[in-house]
C-alpha cells in the first residue's frame, strides 16, 4: 500500500502545488488523480518516486518511508509512463523496453527476450522490435511506453496522462488494454488524467483534486457520480453525470421480450399472431442463426418472402447482462423503433426491450441504490 | 624541370608526407578541442549561469588573430607544431562548446523525465541519453571546426615553415613556381571536403535513429 500522509509541496517560488494531501492507495487498485490543470496531479505523482521531494509530510510504501531506500532503487521498482511516451529516440523499440532490466544488471539477451515478451503483452507486433520510435504511430509509441514501464515487473505503476495525446479511438483501445493488463497482472497503479470519463472508466478509486492541491473527494467512481461531495466536484463531473452513472447499473435486470422476435422463415400465422399480441409496433426479424437482421412492420412481412435489405436498421444491440443500462438506453434511443435489441455474448438475439421499460429499470435501480444510501445513513 | 607534385627539398617531406603532417596539425587540435569541450559544455548545461560568460570568453578568443596567438606562444613553445595547434584547439572549442550545449539542451524534457523516473543516475543519464541524442549537433560542430582547422593550418607557414601544405605557398614565391601554390590550395580544399564527407558518414552510422528526411541534411 502507498500511504500519502498529509503531504505538502511548496516550490521554491512559493507556489503551493499540493496542500496537506492524504491518500491511501490500495495494492492492486487503479487510483486515478483527476482535476483541472495546475491542481498538483503531476507533483503528487512525482513525489511518489521522489522526482519531487515533499516539503512536509511523508509517503510510505508498504509501511516504510520511501526515503529509506536509495532513490534509484525506488524508481526502478516503479514503472513510469508519461504523455507522448518520452521514448529514447536513439534506441530501438526493443532496447527502449529493455531499459530498466538493463539498469538492474540483466544481460542483454535476457533483457531483450523480456522486452519481446512485453511487446506481445501490450499488443505490439514483433516486427516493430528493431524500429526506432520515429517510425511508430503515437498510439504504438504509447504502448511502448507502457511496455517499458512494465519491463522489470515493478509492483507499482505511475502514469501521468499517458493517453491524452492520442485520438479518442486509439485512447479507448489503450484504456481497454490497460484494464486487461491490470486484470492479468494486478499492479498498484496511480493514474493521472484531467479527463473525468477516463477516471470513471479506469479508476477503482478516484481522487478529485482542486486547484491549490486540495483533495475535494476520494471515492469509487460510482459513488463520485451518485454523491458528489460539493459543487466543485459536481461541476467537474459535468452535466451528463446521471447518464454516465448508468454505466454502473447492469442490464441483466432488464426483462427482455421474445414475442416481437420472429425468424426469417416464420410462417404467416406466426407473423400475424406475434404482430397482434406482442405489444410492439414492429417485429424484429432474426436470421436462422438467431442474429438480428432488422425491424419490419408486421403488415408488410410476407411469410417466406422477407427481404432483409428492406427491413429497418436494428441499430447497435447491447449485450444483455454484460453491458450496462447506459448501453441499453443508448441502444433504445438510437433504434428507429424506440426498442433496443439485447443479444448474448455470441451476438444472438436474447430479446427486445422498449425505451419505457429501460426507463422503468433505471428508476428502480436508482430506488434500490437510494435504499442502500438510506441504510448507510441509518447505520 | 619541376612538376606539380615535386616538392622542394627544403620542406623535408614528400607530397604524401605533407598531407599526413597537415592532417595531424589540423585534426589533433579538433580532437583536443572536443575532449576539453565536453566537460565545459556539461558544466554550462548543469549551471545555466555559466554559459553566457563562457560564450563571451570563447568569442573573444575567436576574435584574436592566429598570428597574435603565435607571437605570444612562441616564447613558450617555440617555432613548433604545438604553437600552431594550440590556437586551432582553442578555435575548435569556440565552435564545439555551443554545439554540444545546444545539442544536449535539445533533448526533449519528457525524455529526460522518463530517464530520471526509470532510475538513471546523472552520469549514466548524460552518457547514455543526453550525449547520444546530441550527436547530430556535435557532429555539425565538428564539421565546421574540422574544415576551418584544415584551412587554418597553412598559416603556420609564417612561423618557420610549420604550415604543412601551407609551406608550399612560401616555396611557390621563393622558387617562382606558381603551380606549388595551386597544389597547396587544391590539396587543402580536397582534404577539407574529404574530412567533411567522412564526418557525414560517421553521423549517418551513429544515428540510424534519425528520421530519413532530416538526416539528408
Ligand atoms: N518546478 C516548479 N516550480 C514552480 N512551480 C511549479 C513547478 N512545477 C509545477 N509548479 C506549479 O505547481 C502547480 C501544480 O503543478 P502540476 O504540474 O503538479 O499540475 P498538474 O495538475 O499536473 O497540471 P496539468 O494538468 O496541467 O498537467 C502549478 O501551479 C504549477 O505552476
Ligand atoms: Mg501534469
Amino acid at each position: 500500500m502507498i500511504r500519502i500522509d498529509s503531504v505538502t509541496k511548496r516550490y521554491p517560488d512559493g507556489t503551493v502545488a499540493v496542500d496537506r494531501l492524504s491518500l491511501d492507495i490500495e495494492d492492486g487498485s487503479i487510483t486515478v488523480l483527476v482535476g483541472p490543470s495546475g491542481c498538483g496531479k503531476t507533483t503528487t505523482l512525482r513525489m511518489i518516486n521522489r522526482m519531487v521531494e515533499p516539503s512536509e509530510g511523508t509517503i510510505l510504501l508498504d509501511g516504510a518511508d520511501i526515503r529509506q531506500q536509495p532513490v534509484n532503487t525506488l524508481r526502478r521498482s516503479m514503472g513510469y509512463v508519461i504523455q507522448n511516451a518520452g521514448l529514447f529516440q536513439h534506441r530501438t523499440i526493443v532496447d527502449n523496453i529493455a531499459t530498466v532490466p538493463r539498469l538492474l544488471g540483466w544481460g542483454k539477451d535476457r533483457a531483450r527476450a523480456r522486452a519481446r515478451e512485453l511487446m506481445e503483452r501490450v499488443g505490439l507486433d514483433a516486427s516493430l522490435a528493431k524500429r526506432y520510435p520515429y517510425q511508430l504511430s503515437g498510439g504504438q509509441q504509447q504502448r511502448v511506453g507502457v511496455a517499458r514501464a512494465l519491463a522489470a515487473d515493478p509492483p507499482v505503476l505511475l502514469m501521468d496522462e499517458p493517453f491524452s495525446a492520442v485520438d479518442p479511438v486509439v485512447r479507448k483501445g489503450l484504456q481497454d488494454e490497460l484494464l486487461r493488463i491490470q486484470a492479468e497482472l494486478g499492479k498498484t497503479i496511480v493514474f493521472v488524467t484531467h479527463d473525468i470519463d477516463e477516471a470513471v472508466k479506469l479508476g477503482t478509486m478516484v481522487a478529485v483534486l482542486r486547484t491549490g492541491g486540495h483533495l475535494a473527494q476520494y471515492a469509487p467512481p460510482a459513488e463520485l457520480l451518485s454523491d458528489p461531495a460539493d459543487a466543485f466536484v459536481e461541476d467537474f463531473l459535468g452535466s451528463d453525470r446521471g447518464i454516465r452513472r448508468l454505466s454502473f447499473f447492469p442490464s441483466g435486470a432488464l426483462e427482455l421480450q421474445t414475442a416481437p422476435v420472429v425468424a426469417l422463415d416464420a410462417d404467416a400465422g406466426t407473423i400475424a399472431a406475434r404482430g397482434s399480441t406482442s405489444g410492439a409496433p414492429y417485429l424484429l426479424v432474426a436470421d436462422l442463426d438467431g442474429r438480428p437482421l432488422g425491424w419490419g412492420d408486421p403488415k408488410d412481412l410476407t411469410a417466406g418472402e422477407i427481404e432483409p435489405g428492406r427491413l429497418l436498421s436494428h441499430g447497435r444491440p447491447f449485450v444483455h447482462g454484460k453491458d450496462s443500462l447506459r448501453a441499453a438506453l443508448d441502444a433504445a434511443v438510437l433504434s428507429p423503433t424506440g426498442w433496443a435489441v439485447g443479444v448474448d455474448g455470441t451476438g444472438r438475439v436474447v430479446g427486445v426491450v422498449s425505451q419505457q421499460a429501460v426507463g422503468e429499470a433505471i428508476r428502480s435501480a436508482h430506488a434500490l441504490d437510494r435504499g442502500g444510501e438510506d441504510a448507510r445513513a441509518v447505520r | 624541370m619541376s612538376g606539380f607534385f615535386d616538392i622542394p627539398s627544403d620542406l623535408q617531406h614528400t607530397y604524401a608526407g605533407l598531407i599526413g603532417l597537415h592532417l595531424r596539425e589540423a585534426l589533433v587540435p579538433v580532437l583536443v578541442g572536443l575532449v576539453v569541450s565536453l566537460p565545459v559544455a556539461q558544466l554550462c548545461v548543469r549551471f545555466r549561469w555559466l554559459y553566457p560568460p563562457v560564450l563571451g570568453v570563447t568569442t573573444v578568443l575567436y576574435a584574436i588573430p592566429s598570428l597574435a596567438f603565435f607571437v605570444v606562444l612562441i616564447d613558450y613553445t617555440g617555432q613548433s607544431e604545438t604553437t600552431v595547434m594550440i590556437p586551432l584547439a582553442v578555435y575548435s572549442m569556440v565552435v564545439l562548446v555551443p554545439a554540444i550545449v545546444e545539442g544536449v539542451r535539445s533533448v526533449p524534457p519528457e525524455t529526460l523525465a522518463a530517464a530520471t523516473a526509470m532510475g538513471f543516475g546523472p552520469v549514466r543519464r548524460y552518457v547514455q541519453v543526453q550525449l547520444p541524442i546530441a550527436v547530430p549537433a556535435i557532429i555539425a560542430g565538428l564539421r565546421v571546426a574540422t574544415v576551418s582547422s584544415i584551412s587554418l593550418v597553412s598559416v603556420g607557414m609564417l612561423i618557420g615553415n610549420q604550415g604543412a601544405l601551407g609551406n608550399l605557398l612560401h616555396d611557390a614565391q621563393i622558387y617562382n613556381r606558381p603551380e606549388l601554390a595551386v597544389n597547396s590550395v587544391v590539396t587543402t580544399a580536397v582534404l577539407a571536403i574529404l574530412a567533411d564527407a567522412a564526418l557525414v558518414a560517421v553521423r549517418l552510422l551513429l544515428t540510424p535513429w534519425m528520421p530519413k528526411e532530416s538526416a539528408a541534411r
